[in-house]
C-alpha cells in the first residue's frame, strides 16, 4: 500500500485526481475499497429502499383512507405493512447514517487515510445487497404477512416466505456487524497525530457508541432468528407452545437485539445533529464531554430495557417495573443532549443553510418523539397505549422523524464535500418545510388515534376513527412531494461543473473541510495535522492539548 | 395527563429557544466572533437532575397504577377468556357460553382468565384503560370493575392475521337483575326475535361475516349467497345438497366436510350456540337468494 503511493507520489506531482474520477468504470466502483466510494454505494442504495418502503408506506396510509376496503385485500394490506417495516428498519435506517454517512465522513473527520479494513468494509456492502436481495425475493415466494417483528407464533404456523425473510435479516445483521467492527478499529488505530480522544469530532464519538451495539447486540437478533427458522424448517420446539416452547422467550430475545437497534438508528442521527450545529452557529460545542459520554450512556443503558416492548406480555410485576424504572434513565441523556445542542446555538452567530433547517427540524421532532416515549416508559399509561397507533407514530417520531431527518441533515451538509456541486438553497429550504409539515400532520394525528384506543395493524377500522385517519393520508402526501422535490434538486445540482464549490463551504472546523471538494482517493495531500480542536471558532485558536473542555 | 402537558410545554420551550437563538443570534457578518463557551457545569446539572426528578415521579404514578391493577380481589367473578382466530370466546362461572359478547355486571370486580388456542392475541378495551396478550400455553389475567351500565368496544391489539382487525368484541355491562337473566335465558331481544333475523344477528355478532360473504366474493370460506339447495364439492369430490343437515353439520363438525378449494381452519360451535340460533341460521341461509 505504502508502495502504491511513492510511485503515485512520484508520477504525478502536483495534482491528484479526485476519487470520483479515478479509477475509471463500473468495475473499479463495484472493486473499489475505498471508503468514500462504499460510503456513496451504501447512501444511493438506502435512498434506493427508502423509496420502495416509502411506496409502500403510500399505499398503506391509502388503504386507511377508508374503514373498509380501499385498494387492496386484508392479505395484501398484511404482507405490505410487513414489507415496509422490514424495509425500512433493516435496510433503510439502520444502515443510513453508520453504513452511508459513516462510511463517508469518518475517515475524513479523524483524518485517516480509509477506514481500518477497507476489503472487509466492502465484504459488509456485498453482504448488506445479498440480504437486501434476499428480502426482495420473499414477494416470489407469496410474500410475509407477519409483521417486521416476527412474533411466534404467529411467524412459525403462518405461510409465504417468511424464512427466506428471516434469513435476510440475519444476513443483513452481519453487513452491521462489519461496519461496527471496522468503525471501533478505524477510531482506536487511525486518528490523526495529536487527535486524544477528547479532541474527536462528536459524530465519531456517535460511531464509536453505534458500533459497540452493532457489534454486542447484533449477534443476538442472529441467534434468534436461526432458532425461529429452525423452527419452521425443522419443528424444533423453541417458541411454539405447541411444540412445547414459550412464544414469549421470543419476544425477549428479538427486543434484546431490536431495543438496542433503536439506539443504532437514534445516535447515529444525534452525532450528525452534533456536527452540523456548531458549524452553523459558529460557536464551539456545549458540553462536549457530557454529549460524548451520553451516547456512550444511551448506548449502554439501551441493553437493559428491552422489556418494556413487553409491559402486557405477561410478564411478572417486579420484571415489568425493574425495566419501566430502567427506561426511563434513558430520558436523561437525550435530554442533556438537546439542551447542550440548544445552549450551543446560545450566543452564536447563526445561519439557517438548509442542514442547519434539518438539525433544527431534528430538535423538534426529537422532543415530541423523546417525551411521548415517557407515556410507554410509564406502567400504567402503557397498558393503555401499547400496540395502538400511539405506539406508531411514537417510534415514527423517532426512528423516521429524526433518523431519517439527520440523514437528509447530513446529506445536505457533506454533499457539497461528496461531489463537489452545491444544490438549490431555496429549493432545499422548501423541501425541508414540506418534510417537517407533512412528517407532523401525518403522525400527530395518530398520537390522537391511538389514545382513543385505535389497535395498530388494523385493514378494517371503526368508523369513529375515519377523519383522524384522512388527515394522516393527507400529511403522507405531503411529505412524499417533501422527500421527491429533494431527490429532484438534488439530482440537479449534478448538472453543475464539479469543483464549483469551496474546499469549506460551511466555514467548518473539523478536518473533512481541509481537503478538497471532492477529496483525493487518499483523502488529504499528505498527513494531516490536528491544528486545533474540533469546534474550536476563536480567531486564534488554542493549540491541541492545551484547550481542556 | 401530566405528561401531556410536559410533551407541550417542552415542546413549545424548545421551540421558543430555538427560534429566539435563531433571530436573535443570526449572522450579521462573515467577520463575527462568538464566545468560547466550553461547558457550565451547574447548568449542566440543572437540566440534568430536573428532567431526573421528573421522570422518577413518572416512574412512581405509573408503577402504583399498575400494582393497583395487578391483583384481582377474591370475590371477582371468574370468566375464562378464549382467543383464537378471529373470535373471543367466553365462558362463565355456570358453564355457558358466548361469542364476542361478554356479559359483565355493573359494581362487581371481574376477573377474565386468558388464553389463546393459536397464536398470541391481545385483549384491549380502550374504556377501561385495560390491555393484556394472550398467550398459547400459558393463563393470563385481567380484572376490572364496570362501574357504568352500557356496551364497551375490545379489539385485538396483537397483531394475528388476516381478520386480524375484525377480531373485535363488546362488553355489556348489565344491571344485576338484567345479568341475572342472561346468566339463564340468555339475552332476552334474542329470545323473541324470529328466526331468520336471528340468524342474521348470529352472522354478525359471533364471526361467521368474517369469512362468509353475503355477496358472492370469495373469502375465507365459501360464500352463503344462493347456495341454499345447490350442491357444495367436498375436497375428495364428492357432492354435497346444502340442506338443514348439511348446514347444522357444517356449524357443529366443520372439519367433516371441507369445500374444494377452502383451507380447513374454521372453528366449531359446539356448545357456543344455542339450538335455536343454529335453527336461526338454516333460515337466514335459506333466504339468501
Amino acid at each position: 500500500m505504502s508502495q502504491a503511493i511513492t510511485e503515485h507520489g512520484v508520477g504525478h506531482a502536483a495534482h491528484h485526481a479526485d476519487y470520483l474520477e479515478e479509477p475509471k468504470g463500473l468495475w473499479s466502483w463495484l472493486t473499489t475499497v475505498d471508503h468514500k466510494r462504499i460510503g456513496l454505494m451504501y447512501m444511493w442504495s438506502v435512498m434506493f429502499f427508502f423509496l420502495v418502503g416509502g411506496l409502500f408506506a403510500l399505499l398503506i396510509r391509502l388503504e386507511l383512507l377508508t374503514p373498509k376496503q380501499t385498494i387492496m385485500t386484508a392479505e395484501m394490506y398484511n404482507r405490505v405493512f410487513t414489507l415496509h417495516g422490514a424495509i425500512m428498519t433493516f435496510l433503510v435506517i439502520i444502515p443510513a447514517i453508520p453504513a452511508a454517512l459513516g462510511n463517508f465522513a469518518l475517515p475524513l473527520l479523524i483524518g485517516a487515510k480509509d477506514v481500518a479494513f477497507p476489503k472487509l468494509n466492502l465484504t459488509s456492502l456485498y453482504v448488506y445487497w445479498t440480504g437486501a436481495a434476499m428480502a426482495v425475493a420473499t414477494l416470489a415466494l407469496g410474500g410475509v404477512d407477519t409483521g417486521w417483528t416476527f412474533y411466534t407464533p404467529y411467524s412459525t404456523t403462518t405461510g409465504g416466505g417468511v424464512s427466506l425473510m428471516v434469513l435476510a435479516a440475519f444476513v443483513l445483521g452481519f453487513s452491521s456487524i462489519f461496519t461496527g467492527v471496522n468503525f471501533i478499529a478505524t477510531i482506536h488505530k487511525l486518528r490523526a497525530p495529536g487527535m486524544g480522544w477528547f479532541e474527536l469530532p462528536l459524530f465519531t464519538w456517535g460511531m464509536y457508541a453505534t458500533a459497540l451495539i452493532q457489534i454486542l447486540a447484533t449477534p443476538v437478533l442472529g441467534i434468534t432468528l436461526l432458532l425461529l427458522v429452525m423452527e419452521r424448517v425443522l419443528g424444533v420446539g423453541i417458541f411454539d407452545a405447541q411444540l412445547g416452547g414459550d412464544p414469549v422467550l421470543f419476544q425477549h430475545f428479538f427486543w434484546f437485539y431490536s431495543h438496542p437497534a433503536v439506539y443504532i438508528m437514534i445516535l447515529p442521527a444525534m452525532a450528525v445533529i452534533s456536527e452540523v450545529i456548531p458549524t452553523f452557529s459558529k460557536k464551539t460545542i456545549f458540553g462536549y464531554k457530557a454529549i460524548a459520554f451520553s451516547s456512550v450512556a444511551i448506548a449502554l443503558l439501551g441493553f437493559m430495557v428491552w422489556a418494556h416492548h413487553m409491559f402486557v406480555a405477561g410478564m411478572s410485576l417486579f420484571a415489568g417495573a425493574i425495566f419501566s424504572f430502567l427506561t426511563f434513565f434513558i430520558a436523561i441523556p437525550s435530554a442533556i443532549k438537546v439542551f447542550n445542542w440548544i445552549a450551543t446555538m446560545w450566543r452564536g452567530s447563526i445561519t439557517l443553510d438548509a442542514p442547519m433547517l434539518y438539525a433544527l427540524s431534528f430538535l423538534l421532532i426529537f422532543t415530541i418523539g423523546g417525551l411521548t416515549g415517557l407515556f410507554l416508559a410509564s406502567l400504567s399509561t402503557d397498558v393503555h397505549l401499547h400496540d395502538t397507533y400511539f405506539v406508531v407514530s411514537h417510534f415514527h417520531y423517532v426512528m423516521a422523524g429524526s433518523n431519517l431527518i439527520a440523514f437528509l441533515a447530513g446529506i445536505h451538509y457533506w454533499w457539497p464535500k461528496m461531489y463537489g456541486r452545491m444544490y438549490n438553497q431555496t429549493l432545499a429550504a422548501i423541501g425541508c418545510v414540506l418534510v417537517f409539515v407533512g412528517f407532523n400532520a401525518t403522525f400527530l394525528p395518530q398520537f390522537v388515534l391511538g389514545s382513543r384506543g385505535m389497535p395498530r395493524r388494523y385493514y378494517n377500522y371503526l368508523p369513529q376513527f375515519q377523519e383522524l385517519h384522512v388527515a394522516s393520508t393527507v400529511g403522507s402526501w405531503i411529505l412524499a412531494a417533501g422527500l421527491f422535490l429533494i431527490l429532484a434538486y438534488l439530482l440537479a445540482s449534478f448538472r453543475q461543473k464539479k469543483g464549483s464549490v469551496p474546499a469549506n463551504p460551511w466555514g467548518g472546523r473539523t478536518l473533512e473541510w481541509e481537503t478538497t471538494s471532492p477529496p483525493t482517493m487518499h483523502n488529504f495531500e499528505g498527513q494531516p495535522v490536528l491544528k486545533h480542536g474540533p469546534y474550536d471558532y476563536r480567531p486564534n485558536p488554542a493549540p491541541v492539548g492545551e484547550d481542556s473542555h | 395527563m401530566f405528561i401531556i402537558y410536559l410533551t407541550i410545554f417542552f415542546f413549545f420551550f424548545n421551540g421558543a429557544l430555538i427560534i429566539y437563538a435563531v433571530r436573535k443570534w443570526k449572522r450579521r457578518s462573515d467577520k463575527d466572533v462568538t464566545p468560547h463557551i466550553t461547558h457550565d457545569t451547574r447548568l449542566e446539572l440543572v437540566w440534568s437532575l430536573i428532567p431526573l426528578a421528573v421522570v422518577m415521579l413518572i416512574f412512581f404514578w405509573g408503577f402504583t397504577g399498575y400494582v393497583k391493577a395487578w391483583v384481582a380481589p377474591n370475590d371477582a367473578i371468574e370468566i375464562v377468556v378464549t382467543g383464537k382466530k378471529w373470535v373471543w370466546q367466553f365462558e362463565y362461572p355456570d358453564g355457558s357460553r358466548s361469542l364476542n359478547d361478554l356479559h359483565v355486571p355493573v359494581n362487581r370486580p371481574v376477573k377474565l382468565i386468558m388464553h389463546s388456542e393459536d397464536v398470541i392475541h391481545s385483549f384491549f378495551v380502550p374504556a377501561f384503560r385495560l390491555k393484556r396478550d394472550v398467550i398459547p400455553g400459558r393463563y393470563t389475567e385481567l380484572w376490572f370493575t364496570a362501574t357504568e351500565p352500557g356496551v364497551q368496544q375490545v379489539f385485538c391489539a396483537e397483531y394475528c392475521g388476516k381478520g386480524h382487525s375484525d377480531m373485535l368484541a363488546r362488553i355489556f355491562v348489565d344491571s344485576p337483575e338484567q345479568y341475572e337473566i342472561f346468566l339463564k335465558e340468555g339475552d332476552e331481544q334474542v329470545r323473541k326475535m324470529p328466526l331468520k333475523e336471528l340468524g342474521k344477528l348470529v352472522y354478525e355478532n359471533k364471526g361467521c361475516a368474517t369469512c362468509h360473504s353475503l355477496d358472492g366474493t370469495k373469502g375465507q370460506g365459501p360464500s352463503w349467497k344462493g347456495i341454499w339447495a345447490k350442491t357444495h364439492k367436498g375436497a375428495d369430490g364428492t357432492e354435497y345438497t346444502v340442506d338443514a343437515n348439511y348446514v347444522r353439520q357444517s356449524i357443529l363438525q366443520p372439519q367433516a366436510v371441507v369445500v374444494q378449494g377452502f383451507e380447513p381452519i374454521m372453528p366449531t360451535f359446539q356448545g357456543l350456540l344455542r339450538e335455536r340460533e343454529i335453527l336461526g341460521v338454516i333460515e337466514y341461509i335459506k333466504s339468501l337468494e
